[in-house]
């Protein structure tokens, strides 16, 4: 059987945010690219982001780039690497000017200049008060990112590659090291192998937020790329980090954004208190997310949840209809829908949602992947966007930086990937690059054990969420890696109803359970190594901050069969880490 | 509660032509119909084949016929439907394996009408094109679009006429014709005037009945055949 074979000087694999911006920078320098996307592009989840993007245009008020990163900074609760953040929240606004140019509707101030909103730990003068920073559009602000973005590849004649999904990372091995070569892909509506060859690929495949049971993430986001890449040997970085977002319709995780709180909403427990000035006196319920979704848990810990239930009320219910339906129209809607409640009369029950996996593939500023703890690069492969770690996040992400992330990387990434073409020639395809994938798909299109992959999924979504959610500990996370492996053995003895090539969706959803498997595994024995509290990593056995040993980055590596660890030291330069108060 | 599901089923690869699947399944009154399609394919029949992702109504890969309409699974409560549901494709595209149909066709009339803003002015770096909020919410209504397909494939015009563009391409085309910012309205309009474009719309309305983001998409249309009878936009 001949598969066939596509070349193109430039591949990115996935058609979210940084995907595009990527896609987009390289057919404006010339350079012929292929997008690759399990979704159609405009179904991925950057249009799922509501709030805004993060940016010190100054436009409402007075601010500044480094405010910005100060904020980004202590937020991160200082694992952040400081050159990045600075890098980040610079090109964080010519990007934005970049994008409306590009076509962005972003919502105007009276003067007709891009109006910015309040989030989440973004303050003025270190701390001193929220700021307006968030540049949005209404509450879609994510959709129109990826909706502009598609726009201007299309009319860039980006080639798009739609409902493909990414099996194998293709790695030439010569004598001077290993360099990237293309990647094996399935054709979901055929069930055909591709193989592409490329000079440099770009993984920009996203987040991993279906390990856990409640998520705002779309059901598609099952780490594939980070889950290549490490099989192909590739460490994970910082994967013990995974955000939790505040507030999540509850049962559902459902996202109601950030920017409900930003326009003025508040939390409040069963006595109808608003406990978050307790926790954080000076920016209250604007406090970031790692401390407000705790927060959560301890008045609900505390008998203090609705009707002594595991969740808490958003109040939106004094910002009046004009805003609601001027700013928030998407999460008043979904409110509508999902509870049956109006936003305008009700309190909306809320829960913690898992939400961000600040760690990823690690990847220096230029979107070049680094494969060991030395910073040694592969040629030819990058990551940008979720599924990458810079880290600009460190431990806890604010509020808008994930866009601000997946544009500036995005961009950045397509830069570096430009001129590496420009010289780099072509790799050669090794001959036994389809042999993993094959085998793959051999073993379960044949699959007849009695095991279900919905089954196992189910299990471990619960125990994630039980064992390495917003709280974890020692005994219930040893406890956990050991059912991690159960499950990885369980997996292999998995039935598959459907035998038929096209659109085999429940096959599709097999590969997906095997790469959150891997995800998980590596994200337990990261945070049960970790015996501190930092950020979204909150450990009751550990629960100071550990700058003396822990002042380090994870790279979680696998070697025969098992994560081993190491780590690298943190980038500090302008703010030394202190007590982290709001 | 217990709900029936009636699945309009089909795979060319071993179907020789479409046949209902009956399924009995346990949900909570606040589940989704993509709930409802979940619990079939993960307990009763793995086979059962349609697209998802976001579930919460922004991505548009879940649009189908649910009881006659077309609408998102994600965005329907199994308590706001019938006890028996009746789950189809959408019409007018080619069914490639139960509920997903071929949408190639759908974005090839997406990528006509030129669905990027175009303005070749020189840019000032480091600001903004200035923009009111008066201007701005001449098109706001149309950039809400996500390209479900469920206005065009509830369209007559276009079950009749697969070469109309249908009104999913015109809101897309709205959303730029009537944006202060672009500069390429009399191009776009150029092509909507054509045999295809915006007169085969009878406006029949389905297209306002469907759109899940509330798009009020006969509007939209009005203002795009207004533009060219008056060429003005």
């Amino acid at each position: 059987m001949t598969i066939p074979t596509h070349r193109f000087e430039a591949l990115v694999v996935g058609g979210g945010g940084a995907g595009l911006y990527a896609a987009l920078t390289l057919s404006r320098e010339g350079i012929p690219t292929a997008v690759l996307s399990k979704l159609y592009p405009t179904r991925s989840h950057t249009g799922a982001a509501q709030g805004g993007i993060g940016a010190a245009l100054g436009n409402t008020e007075e601010d500044h780039p480094e405010w910005h990163m100060y904020d980004t900074v202590k937020g991160s609760d200082y694992l952040a690497d400081q050159d990045a953040v600075e890098i980040l929240c610079r090109e964080a606004i010519e990007t934005v000017y970049e994008l409306e140019h590009l076509g962005l509707p972003f919502n105007r101030t009276p003067e007709g200049k891009i109006d910015q909103r309040r989030f989440g730990g973004h303050t003025r003068e270190q701390g001193k008060a929220p700021v307006r920073r968030a540049c949005y559009a209404a509450d879609r602000t994510g959709h129109m990112i990826l909706q502009t973005l598609y726009q201007q590849c299309i009319r860039r004649q980006v080639r798009f590659f739609d409902e493909f999904h990414v099996l194998d990372l293709v790695l030439e091995e010569g004598s001077g090291g290993r360099r990237c070569a293309g990647v094996v892909a399935m054709d979901l509506a055929s069930g055909e192998l591709h193989l592409f060859h490329a000079q440099a690929v770009l993984f920009a495949t996203g987040g991993s937020g279906r390990m856990f049971q409640v998520t705002s993430n779309a059901h598609a986001l099952t780490g594939d790329g980070m889950a290549v890449a490490f099989r192909r040997g590739i460490p994970l970085e910082d994967m013990e980090f995974f955000q939790f977002h505040p507030t999540g319709i509850y049962k559902m995780g459902i996202l109601l954004s950030e920017a409900c709180r930003g326009e003025g909403g508040v939390l409040r427990n069963a006595l109808q208190e608003r406990f978050m000035e307790r926790v954080a006196p000076t920016i209250k319920d604007l406090a970031p997310r790692d401390m407000v979704s705790r927060a959560i848990y301890q008045e609900i810990r505390q008998g203090r949840g609705i009707g002594g239930k595991d969740y808490v009320h958003l109040d939106l219910t004094h910002l009046g209809q004009e805003t609601l339906e001027k700013k928030l129209p998407d999460i008043a809607d979904f409110v509508r829908t999902y509870m049956g409640l109006d936003p305008a009369r009700d309190l909306i029950p809320v829960q913690p949602t898992a939400h961000y996996s600040m760690g990823g593939i690690p990847t220096n500023v230029d979107g070049e992947v680094m494969q060991d703890e030395k910073d040694t690069p592969l040629p030819g492969f990058y990551a940008a966007g979720e599924c990458a770690c810079v880290s600009v996040h460190g431990a806890n992400r604010l509020g808008t930086n994930s866009l601000v992330d997946i544009l500036v990387f995005g961009r950045r990434s397509g830069m570096t990937m430009s001129r590496y073409i420009r010289h780099s020639g072509w790799p050669s395809l090794p001959s036994q690059g389809l042999d993993w994938a094959q085998a793959l798909l051999e073993r379960l299109r044949n699959a007849q054990g009695k095991e279900k992959a919905a089954t196992l999924r189910r299990e471990l979504q619960q125990e994630m969420m039980e064992s390495c959610g917003v709280f974890r500990r020692e005994q219930s996370l040893s406890l956990l890696l050991k059912k991690l492996e159960v499950w990885e053995g369980r997996f292999l003895e998995i039935g598959l109803q459907d035998r038929s090539r096209r659109f085999n969706t429940e096959l599709l959803e097999a590969i997906e359970l095997q790469n959150l498997l891997v995800l998980a595994r590596v994200t337990v024995a990261s945070a049960l190594a970790r015996t501190e509290s930092r950020g979204a990593h909150a450990r009751e056995d550990y629960p100071k901050r550990d700058d003396e040993n822990w002042l380090k980055h994870t790279l979680a590596a696998g070697e025969n069969g098992k994560v081993v660890l190491k780590y690298k030291l943190v980038v500090i330069t302008k703010f030394q880490p202190q007590e982290r108060k709001y | 509660m217990k709900i029936k599901l009636q699945i309009k089923r089909f795979n060319p690869e071993k179907d020789r032509a479409p046949w209902w699947g009956k399924y009995e399944v346990d949900v909570e009154p606040n589940d989704r119909l993509l709930d409802a399609l979940h619990e079939v394919k993960w307990r009763q029949d793995g086979t059962l084949a349609f697209r998802r992702s976001c579930a919460h109504g922004v991505c548009g890969s879940d649009a189908m016929k649910i009881n006659g309409r077309n609408r998102l699974a994600c965005k329907e409560l199994v308590r706001n439907l019938s006890r028996t549901i009746v789950v189809e494709p959408l019409m007018g595209f080619r069914v490639l394996k139960d509920l997903i149909v071929d949408m190639e066709p759908f974005f090839k009339k997406y990528r006509q009408i030129h669905p990027y803003l175009v303005n070749e002015d020189p840019e000032e770096p480091g600001r903004e094109r200035l923009q009111t909020p008066a201007e701005r919410s001449r098109f706001e209504d149309t950039t809400k679009c996500i390209l479900c397909a469920a206005c065009t494939t509830a369209c007559p015009s276009f079950w009749t006429n697969p070469d109309y563009v249908g009104p999913a391409s015109i809101v897309q085309a709205h959303r730029f014709i009537f944006d202060s910012r672009d500069r390429a309205g009399a191009e776009r309009l150029h092509i909507l005037n054509e045999s295809e474009g915006v007169w085969r719309c009878r406006t029949v309305f389905n297209c306002a009945e469907a759109c899940p983001r509330g798009i009020d998409v006969p509007k939209a249309i009005a203002e795009v055949k207004r533009a060219l009878v008056f060429k003005k936009i």
